[in-house]
């Protein structure tokens, strides 16, 4: 038996928190008003910018649209240098303000356009429920050392996924269940079982998930996922599962 | 299957529980029949007759053969006598006192310094029994013991009367503990299909499923006085405590909480039940009344917490395992959750159980725990005030979940090869080993109280 016992606990890795600002709702800013125009002939540029959808979810894309006239050099903010007229397909994870600057000899503007990012769903889209299968494609198990409940850093990758999911999925109910390889003993399998669960709850938690959504529970060495008895397969069975709790 | 222990080993064990013995103050000083085995005491050699035919009812010889092998057996079990072959035995069968020629039986080859003999009978639906015990040597006032037995036939009748009357010589040479051939065993089998609480006698006679839930249940524990059975449920809820009712037969009420439930211990006025919980967050050691009500946190310390059982005599102690400082460890505390101290120093230990008298700790413990570490998980004693421990089974497998017999004398447990599991029994000295289950896997046994 090998002694895979792993004290450090991983101290909680900076997590991504998604900060889902509810930005202006309104469609884009006009570009205001060009200054008044200089004594010279040259006139002054104008400047346009649109989003096409302006709301998306997390994932999906939108279409910027820009033109410019009277501009020799023009900026987005955050994307830089671009065209003076032209389109790019954005997927921004966070609602964003697209901020562009047209600059001319007779002088310079700009113009904005919001797209917001929102956690619910599109209306368009079916308002089907989230399926078992869906849920296992995405929200994936971790992976614990041996007589261990503590995070290890690939889990916490793993976690950080699983958490974005569950976030754009804020109706799903989750049951998290701690497995032990069966090596141990199958009492003190169940309580470490369910530190495990525990565990997993607390990182989703700390990623973000509502707690309120999330059910733990043991199974100890009572089920098991892989039967041989070798490492690679008792790696398999130590591990906090999730699930659609229903 | 199993050698017998090396006569180095007996050796090195007896010494080892004279010097425990020796090492017990004066006031707990008792006899290690009391400690929980007989060593340190000469066994008596004692010769069991077959019993006497009476009569010609058809049911008769049927439980005469019955009878006279369970009552070998029982007195075989018990650990204390030198039991006479039968082969080494006068071919005669007393019937009553006036037929026995005590010293056929005194002088070699049988040499028996006591002799248990009778006569058996069944008429009008009934199993009639008389039986005695002499003393071979004292022909003048030979006898130790008679008695009568008389119950109504069924197919169990034979062997539950040589049950009765194999605890009557026992408590009555065995210094006044009873036996345990009445006792029973429960334990899981998943032989239904599905893992249920099943029932057996002691000898591992008459094996019954008690529970039908088709779920996974575990940790079966019956009560000081037999009459309710809690065990641990397992299904997509999680883990919750139940009881079924031995005198009604169904599960009765126990408040079921949010499936974080394990590992019931009842205290020994079977007023309360221990348990490990998460339903604060950590597993920890809860305790409540047998209705599910007053519940108090004993534990508070991160990691797991699980398998409480009280000390059976005072029932002011709990023994339980804790993962508190990484690998689990045995560990005691009072039953208020105080005076809380480490059992063990190392090692991979679970599955405590506590022996009758107070004095012994027996688990399963993994000594030399990591990578290419000798030895495996085995059975273990620990005497409490003196903190010295002794290993009872050696590289049969591994074994796990010890129980004690109502008299201390025995263990039975479950023994683990080749991903298959059995249920056996030994001595409290880790001798004469057998199985008691041999049909699909049965694990976490758990002995009836008296």
């Amino acid at each position: 038996m090998k002694n895979y016992k792993k004290n450090s606990a991983l101290a909680c890795a900076a997590l991504a928190v998604f900060l889902f600002t509810t930005g202006c709702h309104h469609k884009q800013a006009e570009a205001p008003e060009p200054p008044a125009p200089p004594a010279e002939t040259t006139p002054a540029p104008t400047a346009n910018i649109t989003v096409t959808p302006d709301t998306i979810t997390p994932g999906q894309s939108a279409a910027l649209n820009w033109t410019t006239t009277n501009a020799t050099d023009v900026s987005i903010d955050g994307i830089g240098a671009v065209e003076t007229s032209g389109t790019k397909t954005v997927s921004p994870t966070d609602t964003t303000t697209y901020h562009l600057v047209a600059r001319g000899d007779g002088g310079s503007t700009d113009a904005t356009a919001t797209l917001t990012v929102s956690q619910a769903p599109p209306p368009a889209a079916s308002s089907g429920a989230l399926t078992e299968s869906e849920f296992e494609q995405n929200v994936k198990p971790i992976f614990f050392d041996y007589d261990s409940y503590s995070i290890r850093s690939d889990a916490q990758t793993t976690i950080t996924q699983d958490a974005s999911f569950l976030q754009s999925h804020p109706d799903a109910k989750i049951l998290i269940a701690g497995y032990c390889d069966d090596r141990g003993s199958a009492e003190y399998n169940l309580a470490l079982g369910q530190n495990r669960a525990n565990a997993a709850k607390t990182a989703l938690v700390q990623a973000g998930v509502d707690g309120s959504r999330i059910r733990t529970i043991s199974y100890g060495k009572e089920k098991q996922f892989c039967t041989e008895q070798n490492e690679a397969c008792w790696q398999q069975n130590r591990r906090a599962q999730f699930s659609l709790d229903q | 299957m199993e050698a017998s222990p090396s006569f180095a080993t007996k050796q090195a064990v007896r010494l080892l529980f004279t010097f425990l013995f020796l090492a017990t103050t004066l006031a707990s000083a008792q006899d290690w029949v009391r400690t929980g085995t007989n060593l340190g005491a000469t066994k008596i050699r004692l010769a069991a007759a077959d019993f006497k035919l009476v009569g010609n009812d058809p049911a008769l010889s049927s439980a005469q053969l019955t009878f006279d092998q369970v009552l070998f057996s029982d007195l075989t079990n018990a650990g204390i006598f030198d039991m006479v072959s039968k082969s080494l035995a006068p071919p005669v069968t007393p019937g009553s006192p006036s037929e026995i020629n005590l010293t056929q039986w005194s002088s070699p080859p049988a040499n028996a310094a006591m002799v248990a003999f009778g006569a058996i009978a069944v008429q009008n639906n009934h199993v009639i029994v008389d039986g005695w015990l002499f003393d071979a040597k004292n022909t003048q006032s030979p006898q130790v013991l008679g008695q009568r037995y008389d119950e109504a036939l069924t197919p169990d009748t034979a062997r539950h009367i040589a049950h009765e009357f194999a605890d009557a010589i026992i408590a009555r040479l065995g210094g006044g503990i009873n036996g345990i051939a009445e006792s029973k065993i429960y334990y899981i089998s998943d032989r239904s299909g599905t893992k249920e609480v099943w029932e057996m006698d002691y000898d591992g006679a008459n094996q019954h499923q008690i529970t039908h839930l088709a779920a996974i249940c575990l940790s079966p524990r019956i009560s000081p006085d037999g009459t309710r059975l809690a065990f641990d449920e397992l299904n997509s809820r999680g883990g919750n405590i139940r009881i079924y009712s031995m005198s009604l037969h169904r599960m009765v009420n126990f408040p079921i909480h949010d499936g974080t439930d394990y590992s019931p211990a009842w205290s020994p006025d079977g007023n309360n039940i221990a348990f490990s919980s998460s339903r604060s967050g950590d597993p920890e050691i809860w305790i409540a009344s047998a209705s599910g009500f007053g519940l108090r946190r004993l534990t508070a310390y991160r990691g797991p917490d699980v398998s409480p059982v009280f000390n059976p005599k005072t029932g002011d102690q709990i023994a339980w395992i804790s993962g508190r400082t990484g690998l689990p460890q045995v560990y005691i505390m009072s039953s208020d959750g105080t005076n809380v101290q480490r059992m063990t120093d190392g090692g991979y230990a679970t599955s405590p159980a506590w022996s009758p008298n107070g004095q012994f700790l027996s688990f399963a413990w993994s000594r030399h725990y990591g990578p290419g570490a000798p030895g495996g998980q085995d059975i273990y004693v620990m005497d409490i005030a003196s903190r010295r421990w002794e290993q009872l089974t050696h590289d049969i497998g591994r074994t796990d979940f010890p129980s004690w017999s109502p008299d201390g004398r025995h263990i039975v447990f479950q023994r683990t090869l080749h991903g298959h599991s059995e249920i056996w029994t030994m001595l409290a000295d880790g001798t004469g080993q057998q199985a008691l289950t041999t049909v699909g896997n049965s694990d976490m046994p758990n002995w009836s109280w008296k």
